[in-house]
């Protein structure tokens, strides 16, 4: 079987000194470099916001709890929001789609490795400018402090009547700084799958995920705009006199939060399209069937996209819109659930009749689709915008949206990097400790996610570092905690698995998924210039036709 | 195997312990005898707001409910009879490329369900948001301060803080209290969850909401828009009173503060130092208005938005060192000498 798949020459690899070793990874402008610069940036910030989940989580476990004080309570949410979504998700996703897409499509590095490279240095940058707020926030001569502002900063709070001092600037400049950087990986991962494919490679061709990043690179330039925008516009009204969010001067409050969710819900669809494509990889594979309704599900993804961009107000339900607003955002936000549960149709038809192996990889899938189709669920509850009325700004929202992040896109991510560390690497993840993360991942995020939409429905509001007793809120958050620290000790695990196996790992081969995609067919690591012949494909699972002559996809299709 | 066994019991017997706990504090939340005084849980609404939302709430649960119970069997279903078996592994299954009419079918299905969650929803929201207000309605104007709750009866000439009085609507002759909401300096929202959903106080953006509760009693409730560092002690209270006790209340109110001779020294400390910049006391030469009017501050069960019950100590406390209470309150620590400070606190006594 291997000797049908297409194997490049492994180059010889000389010992190098270590300061020529960190010379090629800082002025690398190789895509899959670029790529695991962008997972190890986002791994750290992971730790650190994971750390700041647990202050929070500290904080809340009793009422009238003191770990905290309220203003770095606050801090702590800020910072824990920010840096999950700008510089954990979204740099994480950037690397995937930059290591994967060129193997995918069967080219030799992105459209533009410079851009490239610049793209993830300011995000990065970004990362650390927020972080430089903790030093320099109050200008250098104090302490400093970090944003405290949410992760919304809503008007007027961000205005410098309500945060004087240089904190929330470093909050909107790492957005601006990291946005561009966004924009421009965007723009790269656009242009790389339009102009690269190898030949053969039609449009309709395309592996899921290859279809899904670019329709996520698309969501990016239509919603990190606007942010950026805004941010521009929060600038000119602290330092140059701008009124455009200034209450006090006749701005308008309400403009700011249109501009941060008109980002702000696209967003949502830009991390979790990528974990879809993750699915649609891993899930066909490890059922050992094609994915069932490939053209259905290019066309769910456009029509996600399409339908995403037009629900952003869903947010705002408290804000006191009409009637018909209310109406109008009820019903764009049901609607967008159809296609998105199109798509769970089509991964159980895809499971459906195959060959399920139990897998790390197929485990953290398995457990996305059953906790994307409740947190689906509680979003469809909050979409009617009576009972958001109730649910919104409580804990039920912070549930539902974690069940997204966590229950979504974190496990499709652990999905991912079990299915494609061997090709990162080439030594395969440890199943026994995969086995481990994944059963003590399940157990704390269920104990903390399903257990906090209760306080939700109970009247506990979101961001508060203290409540009151006797609103039988304490045993919750109790239990709410001692997931968290569950999920802690289940990453420390997994952050122990990429270590270890990096070094004792079993060796991976090429192919070690019988997989059907381009990127199994060069070693692993791949070379440098990915393929030494450039592939030619005839049918959506190239490898399938290599590995069954007698019977190729191409006579289908 | 006698390890074994115990091993298990005692996790069972934690479980029990879990268990135990959240059964103890369900229980106590839903025994407690309270009968004036009403939680959070916005399954249990006492006003037509409140209740039609917690209706629809019941049908949309309902229907997730059963797409949940079918998918999750689905899935649940092809997880299992699909699991790879060791003694066909190097067959591979049938190679399935899709169906149409099955696509077609999950695909119309979701379409219908939508249509019907969005029909009852659209119903709710008109019924709710577009009822025009009765005669017979009190007026209330609510403005969010940071950490604190400003309310002000424009027909009924009554300004108080933190503190709202209602009264109950009999379905009969409803009274219902229509509130229009506006801010001071941050985002706010109003939420009292057993009488209506939440509305934002936002700044230049004024807004308006009704409750016509049904069930007298003090429903509690508190900011639910992140307002900066207090947002979580800026606690509401809706008193809802019966007819005769609201009408009392209000005449209460409508006067001006009571001249106490004995705590005229209070008073003259009061009005010497910067209290009277913040706080107005009605009748008197105080009529600040960054802080909550103090004219009768005796008639609240409560000081700080919430944060303390209103005893002696914890206002001696509160005028002390606001931050010992409430860190990062607005109100500034006044240090008082001790004489000063208990002859304060003897005039806000005064203030019935």
């Amino acid at each position: 079987m291997s000797s049908n798949v297409i194997t490049a020459a492994v180059g010889q690899t000389e010992a190098r000194p270590w300061v020529d070793e960190l010379h090629q990874w800082l002025a690398t402008v190789d895509h899959k470099r670029l790529g695991i610069l962008y997972i190890g940036s986002a791994l750290l910030f992971l730790a650190v916001g994971g750390v700041e989940a647990l202050i929070i989580r500290i904080q809340l476990m009793h009422s009238h709890n003191n770990f905290v004080s309220p203003q770095v309570f606050n801090q702590m949410f800020t910072m824990h929001g920010t840096t999950m979504i700008f510089f954990v998700a979204m740099p994480i996703l950037f690397g995937f789609a930059n290591y994967l897409v060129p193997l995918m499509i069967g080219a030799r590095d992105m459209a533009f490795p410079r851009l490239n490279a610049f793209s993830f240095w300011l995000s990065f940058l970004g990362g650390l400018l927020l972080y430089f707020s903790f030093l320099g926030g109050s200008g250098l001569y104090g302490a400093g402090s970090a944003p405290d502002v949410g992760w919304w900063s809503y008007a007027p709070l961000g205005a410098r009547a309500f945060s004087p001092g240089h904190s929330s600037d470093y909050w909107t400049l790492a957005l601006l700084v990291s946005g561009f950087g966004s924009i421009g990986t965007a723009i790269n991962i656009i242009a790389t799958i339009l102009c690269l494919r190898c030949p053969g490679m039609k449009l309709n061709r395309m592996p899921l995920l290859v279809w899904m990043n670019l329709v996520m690179a698309g969501m990016v330039l239509l919603a990190i705009t606007p942010l950026s925008a805004a941010q521009i516009m929060l600038l000119i009204d602290r330092y140059l006199g701008g009124h455009f969010f200034d209450t006090q001067a006749g701005g308008s409050a309400v403009l700011w939060m249109h501009f941060f969710w008109i980002f702000g819900h696209p967003e949502v669809y830009v991390l979790i399209i990528p974990c879809f494509a993750f699915m649609s990889e891993i899930i066909p594979v490890f059922s050992r069937k094609p994915i069932f309704g490939y053209p259905v599900m290019v066309a769910a993804t456009v029509c996600i996209a399409f339908v995403s961009m037009s629900v952003w107000a869903h947010h705002m339900f408290t804000i006191g819109m009409n009637s018909y607003a209310n109406s109008f955002f009820t019903l764009t936000t049901m609607v967008v659930g159809i296609p998105t549960g199109i798509k769970i149709f089509n991964w159980i038809g895809t499971i459906w009749g195959g060959k399920i192996q139990f897998k790390t990889p197929m485990l953290f899938s398995i457990g996305f689709l059953f906790q994307f189709l409740i947190a689906g669920l509680t979003g469809i509850m909050m979409a009617a915008s009576p009972f958001d009325w109730q649910l919104s700004l409580s804990y039920f929202v912070v549930a539902h949206f974690h069940y997204v992040i966590v229950g979504g896109i974190l496990f499709a991510l652990f999905a991912a990097f079990y299915y494609w560390y061997p090709k990162m690497t080439g030594r395969m993840l440890s199943e026994h400790l995969g086995k481990w993360h994944f059963w003590l991942f399940l157990i704390g995020f269920h104990l903390t996610f399903d257990v906090m939409h209760v306080p939700g429905i109970l009247g506990m509001p979101r961001r508060i570092y203290t409540y009151e007793p006797g609103r039988g809120w304490d045993t919750l958050n109790f239990i709410v905690s001692i997931g968290a620290f569950i999920q802690a000790l289940a990453i420390l695990v997994f952050l122990a698995n990429l270590i270890i196996s990096y070094f004792t790992g079993v060796r991976a081969g090429n192919d070690p998924w019988d997989a059907w995609t381009l990127e199994w067919s060069t070693s692993s690591p791949p070379p440098a210039y990915n393929f030494a012949t450039v592939p030619t494909v005839a049918s959506r699972r190239p490898l399938w036709d290599l590995k069954h002559p007698e019977d190729p996809d191409s006579r289908y299709e | 195997m006698s390890m074994v066994k115990k091993k298990f019991s005692t996790r069972r017997s934690v479980a029990r312990t879990i268990l135990l706990l959240a059964w103890s504090d369900i229980a106590a939340w839903a025994s407690e005898p309270k009968p004036s005084s009403h939680g959070t849980n916005i399954f249990s609404p006492a006003s037509t707001p409140a209740q039609s939302i917690a209706d629809l709430s019941v049908f949309v649960l309902a229907i997730t409910g059963i797409i949940f119970v079918v998918v999750f069997a689905l899935l649940a279903y092809s997880v299992v009879r699909f699991r790879g078996r060791a003694k066909d592994a190097n067959r591979e299954p049938a190679q399935v490329y899709g169906s149409t009419q099955i696509e077609l079918a999950w695909t119309i299905i979701p379409i219908l369900i939508v249509v019907v969650l969005f029909l009852a929803t659209a119903r709710v929201i008109h019924a709710i948001q577009d009822t025009p207000e009765p005669a017979g309605a009190v007026d209330v104007t609510v403005i969010g301060h940071q950490y604190w709750w400003e309310f002000r009866y424009p027909k009924l000439g009554i300004v108080t803080a933190n503190e709202l009085h209602i009264p109950v609507s009999d379905p009969g002759h409803p009274t219902p209290t229509f509130l229009q909401l506006f801010s001071a300096d941050t985002d706010h929202s109003f939420w009292v969850p057993e009488l209506a959903g939440k509305t934002d106080l936002i700044p230049n953006h004024p807004n308006r909401m009704w409750m016509d509760p049904q069930r007298t009693g003090v429903f509690v409730g508190q900011c639910a828009q992140y307002c900066g560092t207090q947002h979580a002690k800026m606690l509401l209270r809706v008193s809802v009173d019966e007819p005769e006790e609201f009408a009392a209340w209000v005449q209460t109110q409508q006067k001006h503060a009571i001249e106490d001779a004995g705590a005229i020294a209070g008073r003259r400390v009061f009005e010497r130092n910067a209290c009277m910049n913040c706080h107005q006391v009605g009748g008197t030469q105080a009529d600040g208005r960054f802080g909550p009017d103090l004219t009768h501050l005796m008639s609240r069960a409560t000081i700080a938005a919430g944060a303390a019950q209103n005893t002696r100590e914890n206002l001696r406390l509160w005028i002390q060192n606001p931050s010992a209470l409430k860190p990062g309150s607005l109100m500034p620590a006044m240090k008082l000498s001790d004489a000063d400070l208990d002859a304060v606190v003897n005039y806000m006594e005064s203030l019935h």
